[in-house]
């Protein structure tokens, strides 16, 4: 196997949050242009995972290891882990009262960018008006979504962890999500030329059917209890519940 | 009973919110200095010191008039456009006899000792009036300068907006030492006719030895707007003002936009209260306080006694490091069925996930702090002039590094 294409590799990684275990003993790889997703009941530990991953200091990991292109970053910062590529989207960002989209967005593009850019990453998110508006701050759920993708575009990360991108978005802007997570994911290159992948987190599946995923994954309580491919386990999800995953783990 | 009467009787009556200032402590009299034709000739310190506070002496073509005060001197005052009048006020008492029929309408002369101290120790002032339908292109400035050591600056200030005027003014306060004792009192007194437009930003500058006491009043007609925005980011030995804006015309409007910052040693007591007193007036007071040590008392009044008035009060405190104090203290007052009066106060730190957010955007810790502190002090206002926003945003951001 070549070490040089695995972006993210977790090995037995068990995390508390105050004080109590929620994820035991995942493991995990993903390579250079796969996009995983992750199934699980609600309070299941997907966001948990994902918060881990982006190494937020209330996930505590008690035990494992998270490997990021090879440099273990079980005890790097989350603003270190950020700027080495790794990039989230948010299933409930807070709101930032005074900060307009705007200055997030150029902070995300770290002088990499201009106030031409910001222009044009917004106005693919359909958001130019929301510029100037304090970030978060009376924005619908597909607003949120959009502008959570629109800062991973302007970001651009190597690996882009993405909590429940299509909830809360209507039927109309999903196919527009896609596109962006597409974007966002390289999916118009080919496989091989591809440098970013993607951990996916969703409930409905919905988002699957824009954005192709490689493997799929199912979290019960904690635990990754089974892998293969996503469209097959969203219908064994869909069809028999969560029981049905259970009892082939078994 | 005259204004000197009544000055007389309240010369020892205390201010009702603040520390009390020994007034003997201070001189009221300094040398007079020589007019400056050309302001920008002034010393490189003073005009440095004056740029702090949003006063530019280097080419002044983006104003449309400039006073500047030192000590109890008008050292200039010249305007550039027709329809504007800028002048020392006691020029404009000789110019005007009317004048005097504005004299002590705004705030009463009896109201504490230091408008007691005012009428009495009378030194200097300004007169901005902007004429029937004149519309200033660019700011007017105006600086009150303190430099002799423990002065106390006595101001008399008239702002005038005649009908569908519009009158867009910066104010500067400032001193030259350091660390020398100062005192500045002013009164100010502003009067909107009917759909006229005042912007008034001020932006002030002391040190920990000042006391700084304005006494404001404002009276708005019938379809005018006062919009004033007042900054203050260094430290103050002590402050307290609570500026007074009776809406007395149907549809007047009045927008406080408060920006302070306390750094250890500094007391601030700012307030501010509005009247609306006619039919479908409106207000809104903002407030964004931070403390790095300092303590602030932030006062917000809204009384509404008119049909279909609306009112809102905005005050949000930070309590960024130190051990200072952040008192929020909102009040409203309705007592007629329909009016619409609301508030929000808050006081707290810097919500940790915020800075988290940012975190996971890339940015340290003290970057993202600097940004939600950033955004915490940017009040967006509307109706100001790019000039007047850019020296506002300009005030904020060169006082981001102290606060940090």
């Amino acid at each position: 196997m070549n070490m040089d294409n695995v972006v993210l590799s977790i090995s037995q990684l068990t995390v508390a949050v105050e004080g109590k275990e929620i994820l035991h003993d995942v493991n995990m790889e993903i390579r250079r242009g796969e996009t995983h997703a992750l199934f699980g009941p609600n309070g299941s530990g997907k966001s948990t995972l994902l918060m881990a991953i982006m190494g937020f200091p209330k996930y505590r990991i008690i035990k494992g290891n998270i490997a990021f292109k090879g440099k273990d970053i079980t005890n790097s910062p989350l603003d270190e882990r950020a700027r080495l590529g790794i990039g989230m989207s948010f299933q409930r960002p807070p709101v930032v009262r005074g900060v307009k989209t705007r200055d997030i967005v150029a902070a995300c593009l770290k002088g990499r960018g201009s106030e031409v850019i910001v222009g044009q990453l917004a106005g693919k998110a359909n958001l130019t008006d929301f510029l100037d508006r304090e970030i978060n701050y009376g924005f619908s759920g597909g607003e949120v979504k959009r502008s959570e993708i629109m800062q991973l575009l302007a970001q651009n990360p190597e690996l882009s962890l993405l909590d429940e991108p299509e909830s809360g978005v209507d039927l109309i802007n999903i196919a527009l999500m896609g596109q962006l997570i597409n974007k966002l994911l390289e999916k118009s290159h080919r496989i091989r030329d591809r440098r970013h992948a993607g951990l996916i987190i969703t409930h409905t599946g919905h988002i699957l059917d824009y954005v192709n995923a490689r493997t799929g994954y199912v979290m019960i309580e904690g635990r990754i209890i089974g892998e293969g491919n996503p469209r097959e386990i969203l219908a064994t999800i869909k069809e028999k519940g969560y029981k049905k995953c259970i009892k082939c783990a078994k | 009973m005259t204004y000197k009467d009544k000055a007389k009787a309240a010369i020892s009556k205390p201010a009702v919110l603040g520390e009390d200032i020994d007034l003997s402590g201070y001189v009221s009299s300094a040398e007079e200095r020589p007019y400056q034709g050309d302001p920008s000739k002034l010393p490189a310190k003073a005009k440095e010191d004056m740029l702090g506070v949003g006063i530019s002496l280097d080419g002044t073509n983006q104003r449309s008039g400039t006073y500047i005060q030192m000590d109890n001197t008008a050292i200039h005052s010249s305007v550039s456009q027709a329809g504007v009048e800028v002048m020392a006020i006691d020029q404009a008492l000789e110019k005007y006899s009317w004048l005097s029929d504005y004299w002590w309408r705004a705030v009463a002369v009896d109201t504490d000792k230091y408008t007691a101290n005012i009428e009495l120790n009378q030194n200097g002032g300004y007169f901005i009036r902007a004429l029937p339908g004149c519309k200033t292109i660019y700011p007017v400035q105006s600086c009150l300068y303190l430099k002799k050591a423990r002065l106390a600056q006595n101001v008399h200030n008239i702002i005038i907006a005649e009908e569908d005027s519009e009158l867009h003014i910066i104010t500067g306060c400032t001193i030259a030492s350091s660390e020398e004792a100062g005192l500045h009192l002013g009164v100010s007194e502003f009067y909107l006719k009917r759909g006229a437009k005042i912007t008034f930003t001020m932006i002030h500058s002391w040190n920990p030895e000042v006391a700084v006491r304005p006494r404001t009043g404002i009276i708005v007609g019938e379809d005018a707007v006062f919009l004033s925005n007042y900054v203050i980011m260094k430290p103050v030995h002590s402050l307290q003002t609570n500026p007074v804006a009776r809406c007395v015309g149907n549809n007047a409007v009045v927008r406080f936009n408060n920006i302070l910052v306390a750094p250890p040693g500094s007391n601030m007591d700012l307030g501010s209260r509005v009247f609306l007193k006619s039919r479908d007036t409106k207000t809104e007071i903002i407030s964004r306080a931070i403390t790095t040590g300092g303590n602030i008392i932030n006062r917000g009044y809204i009384e509404g006694d008119a049909p279909n008035v609306k009112g809102h009060l905005e005050c949000r405190g930070l309590i960024l490091k130190g051990r200072g104090v952040i008192h929020a203290i909102p009040e409203l007052r309705g007592n007629l069925v329909g009016i619409d009066l609301s508030h929000e106060a808050a006081v707290g730190k810097i919500a940790e996930e915020e800075i988290e957010y940012l975190m996971a955007r890339g940015l340290t810790r003290t970057e993202a702090t600097a940004t939600i502190v950033r955004g915490f002090l940017r009040v967006d206002i509307d109706g100001l002039p790019p000039v007047l926003s850019a020296e506002l945003q300009r005030a904020v951001e060169a006082s981001e590094k102290e606060i940090m």
